[in-house]
């Protein structure tokens, strides 16, 4: 099973926690990004997620390498949806183990910020007035920070 | 002519009106096929909001393509 994967299932939240079972790991930390009811003011009815599946994995993977170089890390792992999501569902998974917390939030943290900033994946909101726009986004970034 | 494939996502998904297409073209870079693809269908997401990908890898604009290619042309992203 590829650390960063791309999917347009339900994320099996279960499975992926179970990953990050390790004998040495003091310190579990897992973020998901979850569907919510609102945007901006606006009520939110459901999301559809596109992705560019081959770039999207080969930078997740990236990331999480660069991760494991940056802090002493057990596991770290990520998952990312795409297709349509109801409200309340998992739509990005990120997870990481260490000996200590602080080593696994940091590189939790930075993690789903990379994700967020490198990774090409597009958000199309359904209002619940009908109207429907992908989100406005941010440039993709392709040069890890130093 | 050369002949590549374009892959298309969110905003240029919706414009193209359509996921992929085979496009015979006599542009030499990236940028010379998204000026042509910006002509013929009216895509209007600026050069300077995309970044480009010619097969799975992202690319410079005045990267050369050649025929087989897979070019994407990526918007703004709002993964998360």
């Amino acid at each position: 099973m590829d650390d960063f994967q791309v999917t347009d299932r339900s994320i099996d939240l279960a499975a992926w926690r179970r990953r990050l079972d390790h004998p040495q790991g003091g310190g579990l930390v897992i973020f998901e990004g979850v569907v919510r009811d609102h945007h901006q003011g606006r009520a939110v009815r459901h999301l559809d997620y596109q992705g560019y599946a081959p770039l999207a994995v080969r930078t997740g993977q990236v990331i999480l390498t660069a991760a494991r170089s940056r802090w002493p890390l057990l596991a770290a792992l990520g998952c990312h949806r795409t297709g349509h999501l109801e409200i309340g569902e998992a739509a990005v998974w990120i997870g990481t183990a260490a000996a200590h917390r602080a080593e696994a939030f940091a590189a939790c943290a930075w993690i789903m910020d990379e994700v967020k900033a490198r990774v090409p994946v597009w958000k199309r909101e359904t209002f619940a007035d009908g109207a429907v726009e992908w989100s406005q986004g941010t440039i993709l970034r392709t040069e890890a920070p130093e | 002519m050369p002949e590549v494939t374009v892959l298309y996502f969110a905003h240029l998904r919706d414009q193209r009106g359509t996921d992929s297409e085979c496009v015979a073209t006599t542009a030499t870079t990236a940028r010379d096929l998204y000026c042509e693809l910006v002509q013929r269908h009216g895509l209007t997401l600026p050069e300077r909001t995309l970044i480009v990908a010619i097969n799975e890898a992202m690319v410079r604009w005045d990267s050369p393509i050649a025929d087989g290619d897979t070019v994407v042309f990526l918007p703004p992203v709002s993964g998360g």
